[in-house]
């Protein structure tokens, strides 16, 4: 197992930024996910990882070595495709041997790795069956089977539960999970699917436009987006953005908003434009009875364990988290307020968050 | 708008068992769910009512009228499918007059002019009717796709899955916009999906199926609190409720009749007493952390404040109150309390 360290890898297609200069480390063991809308460069990044594209300016270390100049075929890397891949023709247990065979392995050896490895992802009972007549999830085990089969130094995979259903996937997913968990292998995971990315993840790596726009722990990107697009694009449902049409400067620790004061962390920087927003998760809006922003209930999604409403105000529409014993009626008039201490300013210029008391960057 | 009644409706695909016995009415306006795996038999329901499906035995009633044997064209139904099949040559307004241009309608263009309009401007593609269907994103492609039913009025709506296709974020979205327009439009729906959050957030009812019989009916919330056996009771609420031999608790509360216990995952508190537990998987979900942990043989899911950092291998213990418990008997069906 090794760790893998991009630094300022850049890739252009002709004049076509795919991935901006990028630096990224991978820790030894860790599963990290890269995610971002389709287009943002994800994959590419992948592939550079991988062999399959070389970038057009920096350097990628696998293990500490400089990997950049190899072939995929010299990188101790198993990549796992959104499509499975596998050879038709070949059963389960040839398809899952055949990176074994073309290293020419001992024919005792490959046997044993494969009895190990359909152990591991139970298809043993399936060994001997043609690909064509598997089940969807099935036919991923067998790509994830002779990935993990040649023990690489790390794994890559590209969306590989993107063309399983929806039911599936959810299964599938804490299946992988638990695998990673028994062999922690280093993995560089790829999808555009936020939850995915929250389950999974020891790392996440927020992607778009060829940016990496954000790189840490799911509760950090969760907890504390450092730009309006991660506020939005993670959590479901997204983060409020309250407009404030004022500019806010350095030390303060409030705004008013329709004519009501609220409290905010104190800033350690000011705003450059005069229209900014702040940053409130759905959990940390609540309904009051005294000052708050006035709205009316649009809509109440009932989630077993919690209520999502929605609500119109004059500023725009937010969404509140409330206990499932809450007995809201739609149309109802209600007024909103959140807590002071984990608001997020974000610039209306440059969509980024402002340092505070709540907000280190 | 109508009310439509399945009575004892069975279905065999040769010797498979597609439905058996199923009976349930749709009301007039209803948002009515099918909630089931791949195979329960949502599907051949639709089908059945469309009349795209001959039933074994049993009535399909609409408004009061036996239909079974009625002609597909004559049941007056719209579907709508996962895959939006538009029509790719024609444009959006096109698209969605096409039902209001068939012959037997007679509809003057001025009343298709009004009606497409009025239906686009609810599902907010009124911008849009002048594009050609291919130029448009997949959720606006599945708005039109809603659209041509909704132009037609129809005695009831049949939605297979039609959200399943698009991204999260789109989904959650047009879940809301889809159950606003069925309240405005007073349409009755019966809409099948295997994502117990859409059938939570947007049905009136729900009726869960599983492998062809349909083992409850209620509300989102009667099916959450009341679930009539460990199957429905695992069906709804991520993460799974936690289903315990009734051995690891002791209390005067549990009946006698009881083999099983469930607990939702948001009604074990974590704390200094109760039960010893190992945590061995954490999934933070941004608003909530949620905590696995093992109980000697047992697994259980428990959340956790998103603040307070576990790790694996931490030891804590778990209270559950018998209060919030649900008991299971020797079938799996709920003991009522």
């Amino acid at each position: 197992m090794a760790d893998i360290v991009l630094q300022n890898v850049k890739k252009n297609f002709g004049d076509f930024i795919a991935v901006e200069n990028s630096n990224l480390k991978v820790e030894d063991g860790d599963f990290f996910v890269m995610l971002g809308p389709s287009g943002c460069g994800k994959t590419t990044t992948l592939r550079m990882i991988a062999g399959l594209e070389m970038p057009t300016s920096g350097n990628i270390l696998l293990d500490k070595e400089n990997v950049t100049s190899l072939r995929a075929s010299q990188r101790d890397i198993a990549f796992v495709f959104q499509m499975f891949a596998l050879y038709p023709h070949l059963n389960v247990e040839k398809n899952i041997s055949f990176p074994l065979r073309m290293q020419k392995m001992k024919s005792s050896e490959i046997k044993k790795r494969v009895a190990e490895v359909s152990q591991l992802l139970k298809i043993k009972h399936l060994l001997k069956h043609n690909i064509s007549n598997l089940a969807g999830g099935d036919r991923q085990r067998v790509a994830l089977g002779r990935a993990i089969v040649r023990r690489p130094a790390a794994f890559l995979m590209d969306e590989p539960l993107g063309t399983l259903d929806a039911e599936f996937r959810e299964e599938m997913c804490l299946e992988l999970k638990k695998l990673h968990n028994r062999i922690h292998a280093t993995t560089v995971y790829v999808t555009h699917d936020q939850i995915e990315a929250m389950t999974m993840g020891d790392k996440i790596a927020v992607m778009n436009q060829g940016i990496i726009l954000q790189n840490g722990t799911p509760n950090e990107i969760y907890s504390k987006p450092k730009t309006k697009f991660v506020g939005s694009f993670i959590g479901s449902p997204s983060m409020n953005f309250i407009p404030v049409d004022v500019a806010i400067k350095k030390g303060a620790s409030s705004v008013v908003i329709d004519s009501n004061v609220f409290n905010i962390p104190v800033q350690h920087a000011e705003t450059i434009a005069d229209k900014n927003y702040i940053g409130v998760r759905p959990e940390k809006m609540t309904l009051t009875q005294k000052k708050g922003i006035a709205g009316e209930v649009y809509a109440s999604e009932y989630l077993g364990n919690r209520n999502i409403l929605t609500i119109n105000t004059e500023v725009g529409q937010f969404k509140v988290r409330v206990s499932k014993d809450s007995n809201v009626c739609l149309h109802e008039n209600v007024k909103i307020t959140f807590d002071p201490h984990s608001a997020i300013i974000f610039d209306g210029a440059s969509d980024k968050a402002l340092p505070s008391a709540y907000m280190t960057i | 708008m109508a009310n439509v009644k399945f009575e004892n409706i069975s279905k065999y695909f040769g010797k498979t068992k597609a439905l058996s016995n199923v009976d349930f009415e749709i009301f007039n306006s209803e948002f009515f769910i099918l909630l089931g795996p791949t195979g329960a038999g949502k599907t051949t329901t639709l089908r059945l009512i469309a009349g795209l499906e001959n039933p074994d035995s049993g009535k399909i009633m609409i408004d009061g009228i036996d239909v079974t044997k009625t002609q597909p064209a004559f049941r007056d139904t719209a579907f709508v499918f996962q895959q939006y099949s538009l029509y790719p040559n024609y444009s959006v307004f096109d698209n969605m007059a096409f039902p209001l241009r068939s012959p037997l309608r007679k509809e003057t263009p001025e009343k298709i002019e009004k009606r497409v309009v009025e239906i686009a401007t609810l599902l907010k593609i009124q911008t849009k009717l002048n594009n050609s269907a291919t130029e448009l994103s997949g959720g606006e492609m599945q708005r039109v796709a809603i659209g041509r039913a909704l132009v037609r009025n129809p005695n009831i709506f049949l939605m297979d899955e039609p959200l399943s296709s698009l991204d999260a974020k789109l989904r959650e979205s047009l879940r809301l916009e889809l159950k606003r327009i069925q309240e405005e439009l007073g349409a009755t729906i019966l809409y099948v999906t295997h994502d117990q959050i859409e059938a939570m957030t947007m049905g009136d009812r729900i009726g869960v199926l599983r492998e062809g019989e349909l083992v409850q009916i209620g509300t989102p919330a009667e099916i959450y609190s009341s679930p009539a056996d460990t199957y429905v009771a695992r069906r709804l609420g991520t993460p799974q409720i936690n289903l315990l031999p009734k051995a690891i608790l002791e209390s005067t509360r549990i009946p006698a009749a009881t083999k099983t216990l469930g607990i939702r995952p948001e009604d074990v508190t974590l704390g200094s007493s109760g039960l010893d537990c190992t945590v061995t998987g954490i999934e933070n979900l941004g608003a909530d952390s949620i905590l696995l942990l093992s109980m000697k043989e047992h697994e259980v899911f428990a959340y956790a404040d998103p603040e307070k950092n576990y790790s694996c291998g931490d030891q804590l213990k778990i209270g559950i109150n018998p209060e919030k418990t649900l008991f299971f008997d020797t079938q799996d069906k709920l003991i009522s309390t």
